[in-house]
């Protein structure tokens, strides 16, 4: 093998690499460092022409500078003479240099490229490969990589560039005409090939899998070589025994770009191979080498990605499910780890979920004896995953236990979990309350509001479990010492529901005023104004109190209290008291009505947390208009100042309706009318139609993606903003507008933070429940600064009628007799329109399949027609509809018949899918 | 993205995504601290902003790699071994001074492994051998050099 010092010969380098590790201290380095700056600077603009050899010497000097970490700002030039020229070594240290120290967006990019441009011109392929390193050139690589007489060497080079490429800038270098040859590179016999030429076709499929089809068959049919044959030698690239670990990853990640092949032969073909993969697995090892085992498990686990992701082989999910379940107990961490991590995504697959459950003992016993953290991790999410009713119980005493022990980093999070776990799978109401108050105890300094404005909720809401939750409250507050969170829960509740437990001596109105006072002077003024409110509730509950009462808030530290909140309250409380007779106290003071039953906002705020989003401010969330914190501030604000004020007006809010406040959000929305000259962004909408994900909108600064599932009448859709700049976005706000008659509500959307770094993402989450059908679709609105001018953007929301589509399976004789049912002729929409797109059955399938309606087979006696079948859920309806797709290839049109109990949505159906074609 | 470091001590990055200089910085110190805290019996794989993190220290270096969300763990720990053993094989049971000496050899060793942050070539040989032809062509024409020429005094 060549020794080090073959052929260097840049004693100048070594000499000077020598004296920085010589210097003693920081300071000796700089000073050394300078001397050299300056030195190759003066060499540089000196008058005398360097040659080659200086040049490449001085630029290696600049390359080293620069990876101790000091800024180099010349020799750019230099470097890129360095690329034109004859000798290999001074090329190859120009390209070095501009490959690790030029950006992109620098303006010696033109000569550069030249330089590349001859390299790929000339027939020398070590110079070819160079350049294709530095990667640039476009149209030439797709011919370099197919053509005949091209070395395997730079085969492999002009693949993972054109991957690069193809990353970069997508429209550089269209693959049409060479995609077929490209995908045959799968069969090329040099395996290296393979393998680069796979990371590329695995990239392209993901952008456009239909053009890349034809590699599934060639793909298994690698891969089943590799993998079953045992016979086959390949030489080198078998690594520590294991056959092509790198290629048979590749291959595997390449099928996950696609659901199961439908040919049964292929299918089967490849499910032998994940069968023999998964044989393996039990075989003894070849070798103790943990790269033997390593690269073993590494196609193993790539396997099981697979099915995972096929998701449709019972047999094989419950098998990879043990195999996953031995390596939990593994010695090694890393397996251990990756198990815990591949059986959060197994226990969601239905087939799988039992299997997974069976596994509970050892995740907890992972919990509690795993050493590190970010595996400790991994079984909090596996454990959350994992859970149903029947074994919320014992994983939620599990989470309570380790979350007295858990890093702090990741408490808040488990506290969420437990919270939003304890809420779910509640049979019992008691127990949730428990918990909650468990929960608080524990780990109170990480109970968000959310968690016990949400537990306030659930106990107004559920008469059942209202003494229950007076008497616990009541018996926690009792400790000498609890926390802040557990004040307000209990004030909160002993206020409005104190009486319940006032009958019991130990529990008299007395006791419980005491014990809620002997906490208030060590609170904060927040709770100690929830505190005072109490009071005032006790009043009404308790007339025996009163005048104890009274006297605490007549007192000088309420009454001149320098904050002037609580100062207010404890005026206009005590005024109250004094003047109103017991008919209207008993009326102001009433119990709180129910709260409307709403998505838990905890869930919104753990996936929020999951996000790069930052925490909410509150005064964010004010502004907002998430429901359920808006809704419990408002229980706080009504009890203290509103209702004292104008009674009136909280009698009204006793009054109306939930709805009402949905229809008061939809009116503060169309007051933001100064958005309403921004021009409506609705170019990206119909391709949203028939899927849920994608990019809706984006400019030179700004992208909008969408990420949105549905299920029945409700929907959740994630917003994402990235900031394409390096700068950043300052006062950065969105807002939802619907048009009046849009009776689809928006439910809440959480808080963006107003500042979005350069080249960051930041998310945001929508609530929407279909109320009854409709055909608007909302308008988001985002406002932000850039470089000091204000951006105002609105892009029209893919919130469609048929996103709440839910696919019902039947059989012909159904179809046909509910299709005969719907025959009035308002029910039926039909359209004669001609093909936009080629008509491809698996693209018009995936279409339909998409547009959320069961594709019933074999339902229409004509093969070539499709039917579909689905209910649309709203809040007031359910609506039925069939529909029923015939394609007429040599004309190349479509007539499109559409069947609801409904006439408008049949109309709005039909609008929808038939501009999809 | 894949560096290895010491210590504190950065020898060679590689970046695959574009990333502005400050970023970089930044984000190489945070790494840096993440990974030296790390005790030798935890797992390899941690997770980092909305990346993957797989390291292995071998020695008084560590490798580490920043991976996405779906690549696969265990096999960029090969890739580490074998950039590893290449390096080993081609500066003969290598050494921390060789990387810093030779920084540039690295360089190419790598690029001839990975390019745009995937794998070019798995096999050890025919990466041992692109880079032993791109020695040849060096020597061929690198002619000798005097001491005295070499320190800029002829």
């Amino acid at each position: 093998m060549p020794a080090v010092s073959k052929g260097d010969g840049m004693r100048g380098l070594a000499v000077f690499i020598s004296d920085i590790r010589n210097c003693k201290s920081k300071e000796a380095e700089v000073k050394r460092i300078n001397k050299e700056l300056a030195n190759i600077r003066s060499k540089f603009k000196g008058d005398k022409a360097l040659d080659g050899y200086s040049k490449k010497k001085y630029v290696c000097k600049l390359l080293f500078i620069f990876l101790l970490g000091h800024d180099i700002d010349f020799g750019h030039m230099e470097a890129v003479n360095l690329l034109s020229s004859n000798k290999y070594t001074e090329k190859q240290i120009g390209y070095l240099f501009i490959s690790v120290l030029v950006n992109s967006n620098s303006d010696l990019i033109r000569l550069i490229n030249n330089g590349i441009k001859n390299d790929l011109a000339s027939r020398n392929p070590t110079f070819m490969n160079l350049a294709l390193h530095c990667i640039a050139f476009a149209s030439e690589i797709p011919r370099i990589l197919v053509a005949g007489d091209t070395m395997d060497s730079v085969k492999q080079s002009a693949a993972l560039c054109l991957l690069r490429l193809n990353r970069t800038s997508p429209d550089l270098v269209p693959m049409g005409e060479w995609t077929a040859r490209v995908v045959h590179l799968l069969n090329d016999q040099h395996l290296g090939v393979v393998t680069a030429a796979t990371s590329l076709i695995t990239t392209l499929a993901q952008k456009s899998p239909d053009d890349f089809k034809t590699s599934i068959s060639l793909a298994v049919a690698r891969l089943s070589r590799i993998v079953t044959s045992a016979s086959i030698d390949l030489q080198d690239y078998t690594y520590y025994f294991v056959a092509a670990p790198w290629l048979s990853v590749k291959l595997l990640r390449l099928l996950q770009c696609y659901p199961p092949p439908e040919d049964a032969a292929l299918r089967s073909r490849l499910t032998e191979c994940l069968e023999t993969i998964l044989n393996k697995a039990q075989e003894p090892p070849k070798s103790k080498k943990v790269q033997h085992s390593n690269a073993k498990n590494a196609v193993l686990f790539e396997a099981i990605s697979l099915i995972i992701h096929h998701d449709s082989e019972p047999t094989l999910l419950v098998r990879a499910c043990n195999q996953l379940g031995q390596f939990l107990q593994h010695r090694e961490t890393n397996l251990r780890y990756l198990a815990l991590e591949s059986m959060c995504t197994l226990a969601s697959s239905e087939f799988s979920h039992e299997a997974v459950k069976t596994h509970i003992e050892t995740v907890i016993n992972a919990l509690k004896t795993e050493r590190d953290v970010s595996v400790r991790q991994r079984a909090v999410d596996l454990l959350y995953a994992m859970c149903d009713r029947s074994n919320a119980k014992q994983i939620v005493a599990e989470m309570l236990s380790y979350l007295e022990t858990a890093d702090y980093s990741i408490r808040e999070e488990i506290v969420l979990k437990v919270a939003i776990l304890a809420e779910k799978y509640a049979v019992d109401y008691t127990w949730y309350v428990d918990t909650i108050l468990n929960l608080i105890r524990i780990a109170g300094d990480y109970v968000s509001e959310e968690v016990w404005y949400r537990v306030i909720q659930i106990v107004i809401n559920r008469d059942d479990v209202q003494g229950y939750a007076a008497k616990t409250v009541f018996e926690a507050l009792q400790a000498p010492a609890c926390h802040e969170n557990l004040v307000k829960v209990g004030g909160y509740i002993l206020g409005e529901f104190g009486n319940l437990i006032a009958g019991d001596s130990r529990s008299s109105p007395l006791v419980q005023f005491n014990l809620l006072h002997s906490k208030f002077h060590l609170c904060s003024v927040p709770t100690r104004a929830l505190l005072l409110s109490a009071y005032i509730k006790f009043i009404n509950l308790f007339p025996e109190v009163k005048a104890t009462i009274q006297e605490v808030l007549r007192s000088d530290s309420q009454l001149r209290n320098a904050d002037v909140e609580l100062q207010q309250r404890a005026v206009e409380y005590l005024r109250l008291s004094c003047i109103a007779s017991t008919d209207i106290l008993a009326t102001v003071l009433e119990e709180m009505p129910p709260f409307p039953e709403r998505e838990s906002s905890i869930l919104a705020k753990l996936k929020r947390k999951k996000g790069p989003g930052n925490l909410p401010d509150i005064d964010d969330a004010r502004r907002n208009v998430n429901g359920n914190t808006e809704h419990s501030e408002k229980t706080e604000t009504t009890n203290k100042v509103t209702l004292v004020r104008t009674a009136s007006a909280y009698l009204l809010n006793l009054n109306s309706t939930p709805t009402a406040g949905a229809s008061l959000l939809v009116d503060v929305f169309s007051d933001s009318s100064t958005l309403a000259s921004v021009e409506v962004s609705d170019e990206n909408f119909p391709r949203f139609v028939c899927k849920n994900n994608g990019v809706i909108f984006e400019n030179q600064l700004l992208q909008i993606g969408l990420k949105s599932e549905y299920r029945q009448n409700l929907g959740r859709m994630y917003v994402f903003y990235g900031n394409k700049t390096s700068t950043q976005f300052l006062s950065f706000s969105s807002s939802v507008t619907c048009n009046d008659t849009l009776k689809n509500h928006i439910l809440s959307t959480s808080s963006v933070d107003p500042i979005i770094e350069g080249g960051a993402q930041v998310q945001q989450i929508l609530n929407i429940e279909c109320v009854s059908d409709f055909t608007d679709a909302p308008v988001l609105n985002v406002q932000f600064r850039y470089g000091g001018t204000l951006q105002n953007i609105a892009v029209k929301l893919p919130v469609m009628l048929n996103k709440f589509f839910q696919p019902t399976e039947m059989t012909s004789q159904d179809f046909f007799q509910r299709w005969k049912q719907l025959g009035a002729p308002q029910q039926e929409v039909q359209k004669i329109f001609k093909a936009k797109h080629p008509m491809d059955t698996e693209v018009t399938k995936a279409k339909i399949l998409g547009f959320g309606v069961a594709l019933l087979d074999r339902v229409d006696p004509n093969p070539e027609n499709f039917v579909g079948a689905g209910v649309i859920h709203s809040k007031n309806t359910q609506v039925g509809c069939l529909l029923r797709l015939e394609p007429n290839t040599q004309a190349q049109m479509y007539r499109l018949t559409l069947r609801t109990s409904r006439d408008s949505v049949s109309q709005r159906l039909c609008d929808l899918l038939s501009e999809q074609f | 993205m894949q560096n290895s470091l010491r210590q504190g001590k950065l020898r060679l990055q590689k970046w695959y995504t574009a990333t502005a200089e400050r970023d970089k910085k930044k984000m190489v110190r945070e790494l840096m601290q993440i990974v030296l805290a790390r005790k030798p019996k935890m797992c390899s794989f941690l997770e980092w902003r909305d990346l993957k993190i797989v390291y292995k220290r071998y020695a008084s270096l560590y490798f580490c790699c920043a991976i996405e969300e779906q690549d696969n763990e265990l096999i960029t720990l090969e890739v580490i071994h074998r950039f590893v053993e290449l390096l080993d094989k081609y500066f003969g049971s290598v050494c921390e001074l060789d990387i810093i000496f030779n920084f540039e050899k690295a360089y190419f060793i790598l690029d001839e492994f990975l390019m745009g942050g995937e794998i070019q070539d798995t096999s050890k040989k025919s990466v041992l051998k692109a880079i032993e032809q791109a020695d040849l062509l060096q020597e061929e024409d690198e002619s000798p050099r005097s001491v005295l020429e070499e320190m800029g005094l002829a």
